[in-house]
């Protein structure tokens, strides 16, 4: 260990540690080849896995999505016809009922996504600012408020099918048997509560997820600042604007990003809870795709439509880290 | 951030304010956090009575309380539907997908975070922004991708769970390799330039000294990626077949028949999430140490 001193203790740019060690090693031509291939060698097999898995089905996918691919090629999908970008036309053709039916679960999805990040953000956050200091039970409360969040998707949301049964279900025998709410029981999975039902389950399972990194983010805030703060005597409420939501900041902007990212894209919920065809209410457009896929076997439909919203993500999140980078940087200076 | 703070010891974790926090502060915590205890509370109750209750209980009017406890629904769970090997298939699955999708993450990690070297940068963003793809995009084309794979050369993707692996252990290695890369960061590269000079090679260098002192994010990213690879839904759906169906499809026999076991099928999601569950509980605190190292910096 006596060696370290060898290395400045704080040199800056520290990155490529090949020169450090001495120019023993320098002469030797075989070890510095190696030492520059070594990276790629560790990056290879990441590098080979996404491309296999996500890139190259990516670059399948557009090639499909401007192809004729019905039930009639799907066994020699190479053989379809090419038909340029009709899959394209039919998709945002909001007259026909095609391009109708994907622009209302495009606009049903942006209500929930937003409805859905907001509130998990709101809860998160606000449960893990009020278990910053320590109190008696903290750790049990702590870790039980991960337990949706761990639980595996189906498990959780085929618990909550149960609870909204009509006949069997514990949310209105609670609104209906015992708070008298409604005059007559509900149906949840279907018609137009089946978005808020959606809505509840997504955010019981997503809110977790904003406490803990919340509090993961918490943890970074020195103490020094607070007691600095009461010294000068500012409150809990001035504590928490000037200091607790602005060192968030940073976490925040990648929190809802990749909130808004999972839930827009979010599968398994609706689909547990809905079975595979969804409720025109609550019509999110994963299960839309899948739908316009797998049922009407329409593959280069559906291609062209993941296509679009692949397109619409990606602008999403460009504009978002460019408005938000933006403004970190002007608050900072 | 502010760095000028950040430039004092930062040994304090004490108390955030000297003074006792105001009577209202404690009364809203209070009421909140009871709220948020119910709304969480209530499934998880739902799920553990109605899989003690006779089949009578769960198919009339909700009761909060069972007329009688029994374990039956525990002991028939398992010949409804071969859940014995719904269950090994996702064990398999989860655990394979785990360990090579740690490993490729730790190499890969350790090489953005330690070597500078052309595309670097390029690789980041792209292993990142596959995040972002919606799996409904890449589902038909990787199905197609590995039923030629299989008629190509003979190896079996489709339908079998090297597939499923393969699919699984992908989806959770962006977010465990930018996780690992701040863990990494946060090892002080003193102590593998010092094993450098010792004599250990870089493979040496990041086996003996970064991996053991990174292991709280090591674990972390561990139980990311069993989770993952245990409640995965919609690839599971599709690729496998009935000898290498998953929990995740598996569960949904119970409802297709035409009486529906309720109390089953809480039995079975109970059985289904307490290895998760559990191992998610007892990890935790790894988990927040990771992400504060790692990700949140």
């Amino acid at each position: 260990m006596t060696t370290t001193t060898a290395a400045s203790a704080d040199s800056g740019e520290r990155a490529v540690p090949k020169d450090s060690p001495g120019a023993a090693r320098g002469p030797r031509r075989p070890g510095r080849i190696r030492r520059i291939a070594l990276p790629y060698l560790l990056l290879l097999p990441a590098l080979i896995l996404e491309l296999l898995v996500h890139l190259v089905p990516m670059v399948i996918g557009i090639f499909m999505s401007f192809k004729e691919l019905t039930q009639f090629y799907i066994r020699d999908w190479g053989t379809a016809p090419w038909s340029g970008f009709d899959n394209y036309k039919v998709s945002v053709d909001f007259s026909a009922p095609v391009g109708k039916a994907l622009l209302h679960s495009f606009l049903v999805t942006v209500g929930f996504t937003l409805l859905s990040v907001g509130l998990c953000w709101l809860i998160g956050t606000a449960a893990a600012i009020y278990m910053q200091d320590t109190f008696r039970g903290r750790g049990l409360l702590r870790a039980l408020f991960l337990v949706p969040y761990a639980l595996p998707v189906y498990a959780a949301v085929i618990t909550w099918v149960f609870m909204f049964q009509h006949d069997n279900g514990l949310v209105n025998h609670v609104l209906h048997d015992q708070l008298h709410l409604t005059d007559k029981p509900s149906f949840w999975l279907i018609g137009d509560n089946s978005f808020y039902a959606l809505l509840t389950v997504s955010v019981w399972k997503g809110w977790p997820f904003a406490f803990l990194i919340v509090m993961a983010g918490l943890q970074n805030i020195p103490g020094e600042l607070y007691e600095a703060a009461a010294l000068d005597g500012a409150g809990l409420w001035q504590q928490l604007r000037r200091i607790t939501l602005p060192s968030l900041r940073p976490v925040n902007q990648v929190l809802v990003l990749v909130l808004f990212l999972w839930t827009f894209n979010d599968f398994n919920t609706p689909f547990v809870l809905f079975g595979r065809t969804a409720p025109e209410a609550a019509d999110l457009i994963s299960v839309h795709i899948y739908q316009a896929s797998f049922v009407t076997w329409n593959f280069g439909t559906g291609s062209a439509m993941s296509v679009l919203l692949l397109l619409f993500l990606l602008v999403v999140t460009g504009v978002y880290l460019l408005l938000t980078s933006r403004g970190r940087k002007t608050a900072d200076v | 951030m502010s760095s000028t703070a950040q430039t004092a010891p930062r040994a304090s974790k004490a108390p955030r304010s000297p003074m006792a926090p105001p009577r209202s502060f404690l009364w809203s915590r209070r009421i909140f956090l009871t709220l948020l205890t119910g709304f969480v509370l209530v499934p998880v109750y739902v799920m553990v009575s109605s899989s003690l209750k006779p089949l009578a209980d769960v198919s009339g009017k909700f009761r909060w309380l069972p007329s009688g406890l029994t374990i039956r629904p525990y002991i028939d769970i398992w010949s409804t539907v071969p859940l014995a090997r719904y269950f090994v298939n996702s064990l398999i699955v989860a655990g394979a997908a785990t360990v090579c999708s740690v490993v490729i993450a730790v190499f890969a990690a350790y090489a953005v975070s330690r070597y500078s070297f052309r595309g670097k940068r390029v690789f980041t963003v792209t292993v990142l922004s596959t995040q972002m793809f919606p799996g409904i995009l890449f589902l038909l084309p990787l199905f197609l991708l590995y039923v030629n794979i299989g008629n190509a050369t003979g190896i079996a993707l489709f339908g079998s769970r090297g597939g499923l692996i393969l699919t699984y252990l992908t989806f959770s290695l962006p977010f465990s390799i930018w996780m690992l890369i701040g863990y990494f960061d946060s090892v002080p590269r003193d102590l593998d330039e010092a094993a450098l000079v010792d004599g250990c090679g870089p493979l040496g260098a990041l086996l003996r000294v970064v991996v053991p002192a990174a292991i709280p994010g090591i674990v972390a990213v561990a139980v990311y990626a069993f989770m993952t690879a245990w409640g995965e839904v919609l690839f599971a759906s599709v690729m496998t077949n009935d000898t290498t169906r998953t929990l995740a499809v598996g569960l949904q026999g119970y409802s297709t028949l035409n009486n529906v076991y309720w109390n089953q099928i809480m039995a079975a999601s109970l059985v289904v999430s307490v290895p998760v569950v559990a191992g998610f509980l007892l990890l935790q605190r790894y988990l927040v140490a990771g992400l504060t190292a790692g990700a949140v910096k």
